[in-house]
């Protein structure tokens, strides 16, 4: 069941450099979200950005669902805009999450820059599941590091500010590595979000090392609802596979990043 | 009570409020979201014989009030949408017309052909206008003498309500409308999307794969006007208002200049349920306005001075 409302913003606050969380009043979305869905937000009633903005669901909380936003676009500087008290124009929850019913004992979470708005909410619900989750998050420089709601968190920045100085995914591979994980490969599940190269290193390393891996990725979208066919991504078939419908959560062995 | 119920050809539909091709994919995406038995009509996703996977990514871009895209007809093929979407859609009390996509004349009829025998299709609108595939779009859309041939040739297949679906990249659209109204057509749609393109200036590349893509959206809601009022004025044949309606206001601004019946597109994106939005607008319209019946409304234009 999608959702279309017109809901309350309950607060909108600046959280790292230039990056801000918007907690929304939506009952029946919090109710209904499942971790790696999306809402799209309607922006501007002038048409102006026209299209609405998908968001991945940073986390519920009772009645409310959060997002998370760098204000660097015309819609997001707009969004950074709103109070607490203005209503804004949602609908949701949109398109595939991620499994977590498949076999795993420890949840590897791997984001890149804001590539972490996904995690908190998933991590809520491992959490629930008993799973242990050991959190990898990288970022330019240690001013746009985002961790709230993640467990036993790893940091990387490319400037070295603030833990390991490389990227994420370097950091990921010689943790792993080091592990000294014998057999147990096959226990490990990997999710990972954030900017393409990051995203296409860890399939690489993941088909490297055989570890079961999703990704959310993100595309050019319109409609959010599979209305438009606009955000095609290629799949392993030759096919293509609609990103707000068919993902935005894929196995990484599903498609082809681009 | 206002009268809403239009007549398009032999088609009645009980609002003049369609939504467009390509944006509503087959009308049975959101049925818990968008009650369709509101609508005039539903025109689904472009058909053609075989089905299509559609154009590489990235496919679609955002520009100023609007958008580009170049979808590439991706669609399930003709069988399959007998199969699996007519019945679903049938159940619900809204025109359903079929818009067909085709490389060769006899393509369009084989279609055709095929959804003659199947149940629940009220018309047919014929694309021949896409401006995103290599063949049968704008090749035949911009040629009046493979205008008149895919008309004349349809017509022969069905008595059912035949629309054709005209493109605003020619000199004179009207020039197209008549052919259409000589070969047989019931009536026209227009305007499909306008040719755009868009370049990313960091990465110097073109926004979407294939180059160039249909521009849709309010940007281009004056071309759209502008192309119905010429038609309107210069060829008898009912026309079918497209092309950047996301108000209500929109809606009636086409149907003054025109327009018998609309049809929403791109702002089904924004928000599924606009067109029953502008359905209310336009009887809240009507009902301010005493005016009785929305027929009224179409070509109600008002011109000061002599035109030149």
């Amino acid at each position: 069941m999608i959702i279309k409302t017109t809901a309350l913003v309950v607060s909108n606050e600046l959280v790292a450099e230039n990056i801000y969380r918007m907690e929304i009043l939506s009952p029946e979305i919090s109710r209904n979200a499942k971790p790696g869905q999306f809402i799209n937000i309607k922006i501007s009633e002038n048409f102006d950005p026209f299209l609405p903005r998908p968001f991945s669901i940073y986390n519920t909380i009772e009645d409310k669902i959060q997002i998370i936003f760098n204000a660097i676009g015309k819609g997001t500087k707009i969004l950074s805009t709103f109070k607490a008290g203005a209503s804004i124009n949602i609908f949701g929850p949109l398109g595939r999450g991620f499994n977590i019913a498949d076999e795993f004992d420890i949840a590897v979470v791997v984001a890149g820059g804001l590539g972490i708005a996904p995690f908190p909410f998933l991590t809520k619900i491992l959490k629930e599941k008993n799973k242990k989750i050991i959190s990898f998050v990288g970022a330019k420089t240690k001013n746009q590091i985002v961790t709230d709601g993640l467990e036993n968190i790893k940091i990387a920045t490319d400037d070295g500010s603030l833990g390991y100085k490389g990227t994420i995914i370097e950091f990921l591979k010689s943790n792993i590595l080091n592990m000294n994980l014998t057999s147990s490969l096959s226990t490990f599940k990997i999710f990972g979000c954030g900017p393409n190269p990051m995203l296409k290193a860890l399939v690489n390393l993941c088909n490297e090392l055989k570890i079961n891996c999703e990704i959310s990725v993100e595309t050019q979208m319109a409609c959010g609802t599979g209305l438009c066919r606009g955000c095609a991504v290629r799949s392993k078939d030759g096919n293509y596979k609609l990103a707000c419908k068919d993902g935005p959560v894929f196995n990484s062995n599903e498609i082809i990043l681009w | 009570m206002v009268k809403t119920e239009v007549t398009i050809g032999k088609l009645k539909i009980k609002n003049p409020v369609l939504v467009a091709s390509g944006t509503f994919g087959y009308g049975d995406e959101l049925l818990g979201t968008v009650d369709i038995s509101k609508l005039g009509g539903i025109v689904t996703k472009s058909l053609t014989l075989k089905p299509k996977i559609g154009n590489p990514p990235p496919r679609i871009a955002e520009t100023p009030c609007g958008m580009l895209n170049s979808i590439g007809l991706e669609n399930i093929g003709v069988d399959k949408f007998i199969t699996e979407k007519l019945p679903v859609l049938r159940n619900y009390d809204t025109a359903i017309i079929v818009n067909i996509a085709a490389k060769r004349v006899e393509d369009y009829c084989e279609i055709i052909k095929r959804l003659e025998d199947a149940e629940g299709v009220s018309a047919y609108e014929i694309n021949i206008s896409c401006p995103n595939v290599k063949e049968g779009g704008l090749e035949f859309g911009t040629n009046l003498s493979m205008t008149a041939k895919i008309v004349k040739e349809t017509r022969k297949i069905t008595d059912k309500t035949l629309i054709i679906k005209l493109t605003p990249n020619v000199t004179r659209i009207s020039d197209f409308a008549k052919v259409c109204k000589e070969e047989g057509a019931d009536a026209v749609s227009l305007i499909n999307t306008v040719v755009g393109m868009a370049i990313d200036i960091k990465t110097r590349k073109p926004k979407i794969a294939s180059i160039t893509g249909g521009l849709s959206g309010p940007a281009i809601k004056p071309i759209a006007i502008a192309k119905v009022f010429e038609v309107f004025k210069n060829v008898d044949i009912p026309i079918i208002g497209i092309g950047g309606i996301t108000t209500w206001e929109d809606a009636v601004e086409f149907m003054i200049a025109g327009a018998k019946a609309v049809q929403v597109g791109t702002a089904n994106f924004v928000d599924p349920t606009v067109s029953l939005q502008i359905i209310s607008g336009i009887i809240r319209y009507c009902e301010e306005n005493e005016i009785f019946d929305v027929n009224e409304i179409v070509g109600s234009i008002v011109l000061d001075s002599p035109q030149v």
